[in-house]
């Protein structure tokens, strides 16, 4: 005389009807990264394994080439072994210098003056002008004069009238016997770098402010209650604290001076201006390849060193 | 001996004097602070210099007559200003109307990448389903992987629309999209945008970072899913909007490699406009004076940045305060 009361399921349960109301929400990314991306890799896989030539109606692929173009790209083409080494090279060397910078920058303006926000605003200005075409604008006005592409500081020496050469080269030979000359150009290189580095770690110094702003004040409240000086503080507290951030910052810093790399450049007009889609193919595929793999080892090397909470 | 020994005692005396002691430290850390601080002003004016002088130099340079291009008693101040340069600018450029279109242009994009990708971020937030990690893996990828390395198979695509052959499989017409804004939005619309990754990162750290309760009240007053996301979530994530918006709105403006890559129109587009600047005016106008021309680009520029000027002046102290809260930091 029981009665069984039969819990009939209707339907689907919370956990799958969640789960794919889930999916509902990523569809629009799912089907825009099949379409776009994954398609995309496969056909430039595909374009730099074979020969291919343009017709009016479109591109036809006329047969296997294996390796042919790989092969081209490095010992036929006259500069792209020496173009990747370039912009890899200056990758680099001017992240490191960006990533310290910026974390430099944003401690010191994580500090309370008078004037802050002012400060702050300027810092980020570069991000809102850091546009190619005015970059293209200004080198081809000041090509014309000139017969050659400038940076921006020239133009305000031309525009402000003045010519005000400051050879640092002979400062620093005065140091000479002390330092190495290694250390010596780098340095040298970072100054004449500096503009570069300051107007590309706009975003930069605002994640680290973002990072600098969340770590708790009783942890310096800690620090300074048991003793420890600010340099032990820094190294402590702050770095560790803002390290999680080390990589994002990073993989950010490095993607965006690929973005605007020479080798990209190659890669786009032996395509587009030579319609030599394979070798323009391969170009894309090693240096993303080797952008990666530079990644890959940075960012390993980097999150090894890094703190996280949980 | 009688003087050593005064002296002595007068030593021992203000060493153990403790208000001498203090008044010394007080001193001592007062001066150190203030030498800091003094570091700190140069550092900060030396590196806004470098940041603002260019801009300087182009703004003044922008409102300098011929005279005062070639004569070297001006410096920074013209003697003679003129508007001549950003009337003909502005007439070539078609300043009003490209920039209307423009605006029109970048803003609604940035509409289609917030809703998008605020979805997405939520979706990748908030929910479990099956290989969720190799997907936000794919995320990642797309911010690793700029779209200018697979420029060429997405121009193809768009030159030949036919996604997953579905069209000729319904027998139409392979569609070619180049030359209109069209394959912009689509990217937009299927997450795939210009620095959509980016964006859909900082959504799903900051949907991460919200108490779950303010969903599950929701819930149990018998919200749907989808209202929730919209009338819940969605007001609660408006400094992490802010800053999408505001990278959105100046990067898409500034873009130039999408509208060339795609053939964008340049009535539409007016980065494209301002590349050939300086050639329309020497042709059209026969400013045959590299110099002379370069004034004219100088004034084109202020123009282009001008409106993303004003929109950050305004939007400034919200977005940075924004961007501290916006779970870029997770």
């Amino acid at each position: 005389m029981t009665t069984t009361v039969k819990m009939k399921r209707r339907g689907l349960t919370l956990v799958q009807r969640r789960s794919i109301s889930g999916l509902m929400f990523i569809s629009p990314f799912v089907i825009g990264f099949i379409i776009f991306y994954v398609f995309s890799i496969g056909m430039t896989v595909r374009f730099a394994l074979s020969n291919s030539i343009d017709t009016e109606t479109g591109f036809q692929f006329t047969g296997f080439a294996g390796l042919r173009y790989f092969n081209e790209a490095f010992s036929v083409h006259p500069s792209f072994r020496q173009i990747l080494t370039q912009s890899l090279g200056n990758m680099i060397i001017d992240v490191p210098l960006i990533l310290f910078f910026s974390l430099f920058m944003a401690l010191m303006l994580n500090q309370k003056f008078k004037g802050r926000t002012v400060a702050r605003a300027i810092f980020f200005l570069p991000v809102l002008l850091n546009s190619p075409s005015i970059a293209t604008a200004l080198s081809t006005a000041q090509g014309t004069i000139i017969g050659g592409n400038s940076p921006v500081s020239t133009v305000v020496m031309d525009a402000v009238g003045g010519s005000g050469g400051f050879n640092i080269d002979f400062y620093l030979g005065l140091l000479g016997d002390a330092i190495p000359q290694t250390i010596l150009d780098y340095i040298a290189g970072a100054v004449s770098r500096i503009s570069t580095i300051v107007t590309s770690s706009g975003v930069q110094i605002i994640i680290f402010l973002a990072a600098l702003q969340s770590i708790s004040p009783s942890l310096y409240e800690v620090a300074k209650i048991e003793g420890a000086t600010p340099y032990e503080t820094f190294w402590k507290v702050t770095f560790p604290m803002v390290s999680p951030l080390l990589v994002t910052n990073m993989v950010y810093t490095v993607v965006d001076s690929f973005i605007t790399s020479q080798v990209l450049d190659l890669a786009y007009r032996t395509t587009f201006n030579d319609n030599n889609y394979s070798l323009g193919s391969v170009f894309s595929l090693v240096s993303m390849l080797s952008v990666c793999g530079i990644l890959l080892i940075a960012g390993l090397w980097v999150s090894k060193r890094t703190f996280y909470q949980n | 001996m009688n003087i050593i020994h005064k002296g002595r005692s007068l030593w021992v005396k203000a060493k153990s004097d403790t208000q001498l002691h203090n008044e010394r430290n007080r001193i001592v850390r007062s001066t150190k602070k203030f030498i800091m601080s003094i570091f700190r002003l140069i550092l900060i004016v030396g590196i806004a210099y470098v940041i603002i002088s260019p801009l300087i130099g182009i703004v003044v340079s922008s409102f300098f007559s011929n005279e005062d291009q070639y004569s070297p008693l001006v410096y920074l101040i013209p003697q003679t200003p003129t508007l001549e340069r950003y009337q003909l600018a502005i007439t070539r450029l078609d300043y009003f109307r490209v920039m209307g279109n423009n605006l029109l242009y970048v803003v609604s994009l940035t509409v289609v990448q917030l809703a998008i990708c605020s979805m997405v971020g939520y979706g990748f937030a908030r929910f479990n389903f099956p290989f969720k990690r190799l997907l936000f893996g794919c995320v990642i990828v797309m911010i690793v992987l700029p779209a200018h390395t697979i420029m060429l198979p997405l121009y193809m695509t768009f030159r030949n629309f036919d996604p997953l052959w579905l069209f000729s499989l319904f027998g139409g017409e392979k569609v070619n999209l180049l030359s209109t804004p069209v394959p912009l939005y689509l990217l937009s619309i299927f997450g795939t945008g210009l620095r959509s990754g980016l964006y859909i990162y900082i959504f799903n750290q900051f949907f991460r970072g919200l108490p779950k309760e303010i969903e599950e009240a929701s819930f149990v007053d018998g919200g749907g899913t989808f209202f929730t996301f919209l009338r819940v979530m969605i007001p609660n994530a408006i400094p992490s909007i802010i800053t999408v918006t505001l990278f959105s709105l100046v990067w898409q403006y500034n873009d130039l490699f999408y509208a060339n890559a795609f053939n964008v129109s340049d009535n539409i587009v007016l980065s494209k406009r301002l590349n050939t600047l300086g050639a329309t005016i020497a042709n059209r106008d026969r400013v045959v004076d590299p110099n002379i021309q370069q004034l004219y680009v100088y004034a084109g520029i202020v123009l282009m940045i001008l409106p993303m000027v004003i929109i950050y002046v305004f939007l400034q102290r919200r977005f940075i305060e924004g961007v501290e809260r916006s779970g870029i930091v997770g």
